[in-house]
């Protein structure tokens, strides 16, 4: 049931609005509503109800284990969302003035220094928003660069067919053409493809490593080198920094810039879909470009530096300083763990990753880099269970639903057929892990014994499979009154 | 360790298993060269000690009598509406490819587009944007993806000064060329006369504010007319907590706007130093496969029983990659949360005296602030929420000594519009009450004496 369909005519909260209907006579008529907005007429207590069941519906890390790969689906720490929500720091209003906010803002100039020293990067700049617009500002600064120096013939940026999304959306977005370069068979990018493609008009390369394959390219030093030797720059996607925390920082691999996803490897939540935030680091050369505003720490004060002192900073991508509240979770989780804490975040991701692929190894399950150490993820491939039985990795996926674990990421990348990223977080125990590869055996023998019964999966769900066609084809947006 | 549940025994038994001797080992694959030395020195706190330093850092920061708007507002926030969203399986829940597990999230964003539809006087919404400027800057990439001839997009100056820079960072790479049309010095709006060096050229869209930056009403009914008649999209920036009371942007001229898009903080997101707020986008049917970010349909599952699912994906990075409308992945799911919570417990009435009292106190405080020698509004343009008024002193000076007094006066429009000389910004939403107005005015007054 919908929250209209709970609606009366004439029901209100009056506790939760003004007593009386305040006078607006000195807005002219021809602005004001004709007829008001559709929004439910309901109680209280039947918000309140309604919105806890919907929350009951949904799969979270709260309840269920996520081995979602490139996700990095981890615990998020109670701590981090109540004293990001002290009232002081809610009410602070993004325009009071800098000596209203030290504290504040000392956190957010403590939180840049450690992704510094974390990334190895000579700036960082917190405004992103999310990994896309991370990204966005990444590789808006690659092409300032070129543009200071006159470059103007740069207009490729090279990115392996392995890659997020988001890395040629992107790339477009900055005025790019994308030129794609194959995988070799082992999983690390072809180097003589990288060879043949880079030239005057490399802007940049695009990369995540470990890469979304779950390995880590072992050729890095020298793709720095052929890309930097052609001019180009190089971008390091962080959404899989989880992986090395601690143990590799990316600017030792010769990153020239790179964003953080704070909503993976710093434990801040995903809440359904956001918000995230992806501070931004740079290397020496791309200071001067850095998005505003950027805190510094002089005479014991700290302070806004905006575009009046980093002029050729590529500009602002949100109205104010970014999503300062997912900042402020990132910080107490960084304080909550230490230096110590941040190592072994990539040795018990990658610990947990290497004993599910070993598991799930030995249970059957072919694993597409076999040959390969896994970082913090893995893939397993089911192309030769589909050819058996006809059962595919979505419905594998479906059928884990139903043995109340949220599904890995599936038919990503797209270069491993019937594919499944594993990304075990190194917040789960090895009794999760254990009781999870049960139920991958047990899925195993169904898909053998019962495939029809594994391809209609979900069975247990508050919905079974949904029509994705449908809602497609005859798109219902939006409720209307008369349905 | 924090939030690492393994024993010695688990390590041991996990390693057997794997064939490594060590945890060390697993890293065998990085080239040594490439291994990083240590990390500075950061003691671990437990949460006891965090609690007291980040108790000690809130109240440095302390609490104020605000009096500033300027796009982000201070509205009463019911209890129920973080209780909710705060909800492990709200919070820690992601993004709903998997349907069939996000049921929850998934119904919760179509009530929400549909409230926004509706707000807007749009026929779709999507499921939110990353900030009220982040999104104009994608309406106006959709406006030009659409267009398909032009590439020029005209933009008040009584837009948000933030909002432009955000649209020129976002959108100069793509060759977009963001021409600027000034303001009425008297009425502080646009006029349409102002657009009239640009009748009859190939233009993509015209924004359009409401209220303005100014908190002046614009003349919408005639600039979104002006926009059709020159085959360019009218885009609606708009305040949603003014929707309550104002024209939608689908009713603006004879037609009604193209896109609304807008920040969507004032529904029940707090303030918290600039973010996480959230985006709003909602347009014309015939422009939805142009809109970028996530959507949610209504169908059916196996046995007909009704679901939501993520729909029309085949506009989006995941799948169309370096063809997508945007490179959006992750939005602000959690803060539509709260605004779908928020706007459920509001109502329609509920939402619009908010939105009255906050009209009629800032009303208000400008009348009482007008008894200030050489106080003065400056436009005479009718005003929703917001004012700007002119001082008979350096506006800094002023604001300086009002915050020792533990009132934020309102915000310096001399970076911005230096040429409105000693003026402030000011807003006084339905949580000031009649002494707090008093208290800002006896105070404003005995500075100026």
């Amino acid at each position: 049931m919908l929250i209209f369909e709970h609606s009366r005519p004439g029901r209100r909260n009056y506790s939760q609005s003004p007593t009386t209907a305040a006078e607006t006579s000195n807005i002219p008529q021809n602005l004001l509503r004709k007829t008001p907005p559709l929004l439910p007429e309901v109680s209280e207590m039947d918000t309140v109800r309604h919105y806890t069941r919907l929350s009951q519906l949904n799969f979270s890390i709260d309840t269920q284990f996520y081995p979602l790969g490139s996700c990095t689906m981890k615990y998020n720490p109670r701590a981090c969302n109540s004293l990001a929500m002290l009232p002081q720091f809610l009410a602070r209003h993004p325009l009071a003035p800098e000596d209203t906010g030290q504290g504040f803002l000392a956190c957010m100039y403590e939180l840049q220094e450690i992704l510094k020293d974390v990334t190895g990067m000579a700036g960082v700049s917190l405004t992103p928003m999310a990994g896309a617009q991370g990204e966005l500002v990444g590789v808006a600064m690659i092409r300032a660069y070129h543009e200071a120096r006159g470059d103007y013939a740069r207009t490729e940026i090279i990115v392996p067919d392995a890659a997020h999304g988001t890395n040629p959306a992107t790339a477009v977005m900055c005025g790019y053409t994308v030129v794609e370069i194959p995988t070799g068979k082992e999983g690390d990018v072809d180097m003589a493809a990288l060879k043949a493609a880079v030239g005057p008009k490399t802007a940049g390369l695009m990369l995540t490593n470990p890469s979304t394959l779950g390995i880590f390219e072992k050729n890095i030093a020298e793709m720095s080198r052929i890309v930097h030797e052609a001019g180009g720059l190089l971008y390091y996607d962080g959404a899989n920094l989880n992986a090395i925390l601690g143990k590799v920082k990316p600017g030792d691999m010769g990153f020239d810039v790179i964003h953080i996803n704070l909503h993976k490897t710093f434990s801040t939540p995903h809440g359904g879909g956001g918000p995230g935030s992806a501070p931004v680091g740079v290397a020496e050369r791309l200071l001067p470009f850095m998005p505003v505003p950027i805190v510094a720490f002089e005479q014991g004060t700290y302070r806004w530096l905006t575009e009046k002192e980093i002029p050729q900073s590529i500009g602002r991508l949100s109205a104010h300083m970014g999503n300062a509240g997912v900042l402020l979770r990132a910080y107490i989780y960084i304080r909550l763990l230490g230096a110590e804490g941040m190592y072994r975040v990539a040795e018990f991701a990658t610990l947990n990753a290497n004993y599910l692929m070993a598991e799930l190894s030995k249970a059957g399950f072919e694993i597409a880099y076999p040959t390969r150490r896994a970082s913090h993820e893995f893939i397993v491939t089911l192309k030769d269970l589909k050819e058996k039985t006809g059962v595919t990795a979505m419905n594998v996926a479906k059928r884990l639903l139903d043995k109340g674990y949220h599904a890995p990421t599936t038919y990503f990348p797209m270069l491993v057929p019937e594919c499944l990223l594993i990304e075990p977080a190194e917040t789960e125990s090895k009794q999760t892990l254990d009781a999870f590869i049960s139920s991958m055996k047990e899925i195993l023998a169904e898909a053998h014994a019962q495939p029809e019964m594994v391809k209609g999966a979900p069975h247990t769900t508050p919905v079974r499979k949904l029509d994705d066609v449908k809602a497609a084809r005859e798109p219902d947006l939006t409720w209307k009154q008369s349905s | 360790m924090p939030f690492i549940p393994h024993t010695e025994e688990d390590i041991s038994t996990m390693l057997a298993s794997i064939g490594a001797n060590t945890i060390e080992d697993l890293f065998d694959e990085i080239p040594p060269a490439l291994k990083s030395g240590s990390l500075k020195a950061l003691p671990g706190l437990s949460e006891m000690e965090i609690s007291r330093l980040m108790q000690e850092r809130a109240e440095v920061d302390g609490r104020y009598l605000n009096f500033i708007g300027a796009g982000a507002y201070e509205h009463h926030i019911p209890a129920a509406v973080w209780q909710i969203t705060t909800r492990g399986e709200f919070y820690s829940s992601y993004t709903p490819y998997q349907a069939e597990a996000s049921q929850g999230t998934l119904q919760l964003l179509y009530e929400y587009q549909t409230m926004m539809a509706s707000l807007t006087g749009m026929d779709v919404s999507n499921a939110s944007m990353y900030d009220g400027a982040s999104a104009l800057a994608e309406a106006a990439l959709m406006a030009v993806r659409s267009h398909k001839s032009s590439r020029r997009i005209l933009m008040p100056t009584t837009v948000h000064p933030i909002y432009r820079r955000v649209v020129r960072a976002i959108v100069k790479n793509q060759g977009i060329e963001v021409v600027e049309i000034p303001y009425c010095a008297e009425c502080g709006h646009t006029l349409a006369e102002s657009l009239a060096p640009y009748a009859g050229q190939d233009i993509a869209a015209l924004v359009i504010p409401q209220p303005n930056f100014f908190g002046v009403l614009e003349p919408v009914d005639a600039l979104t007319d002006w926009a059709h008649d020159n085959n360019a999209l009218a885009i609606g920036v708009v305040n949603p907590m003014a929707l309550a009371l104002l024209t939608p942007p689908g009713e603006w001229g004879s037609t009604g706007a193209d896109v609304a898009v807008g920040e969507g903080q004032p529904l029940g997101i707090p303030l918290s130093s600039g973010g996480p707020y959230f985006g709003f986008m909602a347009c014309k049917q015939s422009l939805v496969r142009q809109m970028p970010g996530r959507i949610i349909g209504r169908t059916t599952d196996l046995d007909g029983k009704t679901g939501f699912v993520l729909t029309l994906q085949a506009r989006e990075q995941h799948i169309r990659r370096s063809k997508a409308t945007s490179n959006i992945c992750t939005n602000q799911g959690l803060m539509v949360t709260a605004a779908t919570i928020y706007m459920s417990l509001l109502g329609p009435e509920g939402l619009r005296r908010v939105a009255a009292q906050s009209h009629a106190n800032t009303v208000a405080l400008v009348e009482q602030l007008e008894t200030l020698k050489g106080v003065k509004r400056i436009f005479s343009g009718p005003l929703f929420h917001e004012a700007a008024v002119t001082l008979p002193a350096p506006a800094g000076a002023v604001l300086q000594t009002l915050k020792a007094q533990g009132i934020l006066a309102g915000l310096d429009l001399g970076e911005h519009y230096p040429e409105l000389g000693n003026a402030l910004l000011v807003c006084a939403t339905e949580t000031k009450i009649a002494d707090d107005l008093k208290k800002y005015v006896e105070h404003l007054g005995r500075v100026l004496a």
